[in-house]
């Protein structure tokens, strides 16, 4: 789960980290409050997921309270990578006299958290690693003991060479590494990381990935979950307890297990079709679970023909039976359906098809072509 | 002969009494995996099927039993914890199979395995299966068939689907692995094609791949300096789109490696057969025999 930069502000200003003031606006009248005693000199920055907000239009620098609000109504409402803007984060336009990079990513590799920084902050640390791969300073932290305060300032020293800002930083990626274990980050970045006219370091902008297996202990952190920055089927199939990800193409899959999904995805392209969609129904899957997969699915005016892959091993094919003839009794069926069952209790689940009139397939790669062939 | 388990192997399942945990243990039990000892805070003293001793700690299973492997069924806030203790008790072969345990939890796990020199599978896994000796974890039983094939994979289902090709064309498995799709696991890619070099019984590996991470394409180097019976191999997630995450939390392609192109080539580039779909994996096994 991806936060918005305004609510990683937050987070890290709980771990002590200096963040500039400034707060979230969900109308203009409101924006143009909160840049009142800043004296209109603002930023105004649209919250959505997405990155390139500014190439978007949807960074703007105002120099008055009246221009904050003017930004405000323009921002609030655009649309950002077919994303719809409902909230502006609102802070001072800060002077700043110099712009780096602090993040931590959990390391695939090494297995372990991995501290980044970089004193070309601003942009996008996969540009620097790109251009100028030497301007990353990496280093794989031992979770037993955690980011050491001689570890921190080595890295401090390689964005600053004055010892009380080296010293700053060094504290801030020793929060920023708690505030990874504390709220449970998959990705914490702080960029840019910046100095001030004064000198001071500070988090000018931050971005936050939750691991979704977190959630379950982290409820207030689960709380800031926006479902407007998302998609409604995810969100539905979320809450079915179904892995959804909308595509581009025309038929709709609904298979047991993520590679089998993606494999066979990638059949449905294999014999020239495309996918309407990846999803995942899991294990042990009752019929409800497939009734609302099967409503996800025909939510899709382009979705042309159903496709069922199922591999029984937890999954009893009975099961996935049971629920596509509920759904057939709840709603109609306007396109055709292709139905795969193989493994535990196939055979049962043949039967619970036949009777209510459908027929099931039980090799793989002959339903995918079936169901290319009804396109 | 196979690889991490055989007919020797002493299982103890963590969590035996919970849904998932006694279904499982029957059906291990039923394949004839010897299944000495259960583990459920609580119920220690208790039978499970009037047979199977359970216990309160895998310290105190481990001491009565000799139990040298254990399987892990528990919910995923205590999953964690499981590992630890098994390791602590001094389990060598450790199968995860929870899914949905929080990777900073794995971060921990990990190192403290490896200072004890333990072997963990998974998590998030299906677990592994030497036909006709002994199976531990979820992988049903009745679609697998004994012989010479090797079969490692990041997947669950995509693995049945693949071993069932085999078996249906007379291709029998020396050991089936699910490493599991966790971005951090205990055994990779690497540690089952060396362990299936090692394996006398193993002539040929299958291995199963997806988007997502390194890990196939430092197999793939490390497969053509040190494997030499023959691979084939397979990537899933060729149409999926860059970024979004495809169920498994490994599955996220970030820069420019990851691709299931990328991955595919690096197998081509180290003599590794690429199958274009699931069904290729016979007839491109038989070129390679």
């Amino acid at each position: 789960m991806n936060l918005h930069e305004y609510q990683a502000r937050d987070i890290l200003r709980r771990q002590g980290i200096p963040v500039p003031p400034g707060d979230v606006a969900t109308t203009p009248a409101e924006a143009r409050a909160i840049a009142e005693p800043f004296g209109g000199k603002v930023v105004i920055k649209a919250q959505v997921h997405a990155g390139g907000r500014g190439k978007a239009g949807g960074v703007k620098l105002a120099k008055t309270t009246a221009e904050a609000e003017a930004h405000a109504k323009a921002i609030i409402g655009m649309t950002i990578k077919g994303l719809t803007v409902q909230k502006v984060l609102v802070a001072p336009a800060a002077e700043i006299a110099s712009e780096s990079y602090v993040g931590i990513i959990l390391d695939r590799s090494s297995q372990r958290p991995v501290l980044m920084v970089s004193p070309a902050g601003g942009i996008d640390i996969e540009e620097v690693a790109a251009k100028t791969p030497e301007k990353i300073h990496r280093l794989a932290v031992d979770p037993r003991y955690g980011l050491l305060a001689h570890q921190a300032l080595a890295l401090g020293f390689a964005l600053y060479k004055d010892v009380k800002q080296a010293r700053a930083a060094a504290d801030i990626m020793q929060k920023l590494y708690a505030a990874v274990y504390a709220v449970g980050a998959s990705l914490a970045e702080i960029n840019p990381l910046v100095t001030t006219a004064d000198g001071a370091v500070q988090a000018l902008d931050a971005k936050i990935a939750i691991d979704d297996n977190e959630l379950e202990r982290h409820p207030d952190i689960a709380g800031l979950r926006d479902l407007t920055a998302e998609a409604p089927e995810e969100v539905a199939a979320r809450e079915a307890g179904l892995t959804f990800i909308k595509l581009d193409g025309s038929v709709g899959c609904c298979v047991n297990g993520a590679g089998l999904a993606m494999a066979t995805m990638d059949l449905v392209k294999y014999y020239g079709g495309d996918p309407a969609n990846f999803l995942d129904i899991g294990g042990s899957s009752n019929p409800q679970k497939v009734v609302a997969a099967l409503r996800i699915i025909t939510s899709d005016p382009r979705v042309k023909v159903i496709l069922f892959n199922i591999f029984g091993g937890i999954t009893r094919c009975d099961d996935v039976a049971n629920g596509i003839v509920q759904a057939t009794r709840e709603f109609t069926l306007k396109v055709p359906i292709v139905i795969r069952l193989t493994g535990t209790n196939d055979a049962l689940g043949v039967e619970i098809l036949r009777k209510a009139g459908f027929s099931a397939l039980t090799d793989m790669d002959e339903a995918v072509k079936q169901a290319v062939g009804k396109l | 002969m196979s690889a991490f388990i055989d007919k020797s192997t002493r299982l103890v399942v963590q969590g035996i009494t919970g849904r998932d945990g006694s279904f499982h243990a029957k059906q291990m039990i039923e394949y004839g995996t010897q299944v000495v000892a259960g583990v459920t805070p609580g119920k220690g003293g208790q039978r499970f099927e009037n047979a199977v001793p359970i216990f309160n700690t895998v310290a105190e299973a481990v001491a009565a039993t000799q139990a040298n492997t254990s399987v892990i069924y528990v919910p995923a806030a205590v999953a964690a914890s499981a590992i630890f203790e098994a390791a602590d008790a001094g389990i060598r072969l450790i199968v995860c199979i929870t899914e949905g345990i929080p990777v900073l939890d794995m971060t921990r796990v990990l190192p403290f395995v490896r200072e004890r020199g333990v072997r963990l599978i998974g998590p998030n896994c299906p677990g592994l299966i030497s036909p006709d000796q002994s199976k531990v974890g979820i992988i049903p039983g009745n679609i697998c068939k004994a012989g010479k094939i090797g079969v490692v994979s990041r997947s669950g289902t995509l693995t049945y689907e693949i071993i069932h090709q085999l078996s249906t064309h007379g291709m029998g498995q020396s050991t089936c692995v699910g490493i599991g799709g966790d971005p951090l696991i205990g055994t990779n890619f690497i540690d089952c094609l060396s362990a299936f070099q090692t394996d006398a019984a193993t002539t040929a590996i299958v291995m199963i791949g997806e988007i997502g991470g390194t890990d196939e394409q430092q197999a793939a180097e490390f497969a053509k300096r040190e494997v030499k019976k023959p691979i084939v191999g397979f990537i899933a997630g060729q149409t999926a789109p860059p970024g979004r995450r495809m169920g498994h939390a490994g599955a996220i392609i970030s820069g420019s490696s990851g691709t299931a192109a990328e991955k595919m080539a690096a197998f081509e580039k180290a003599g590794i057969s690429v199958m274009k779909r699931p069904a290729d994996v016979v007839p491109l096994l038989k070129e390679r025999l």
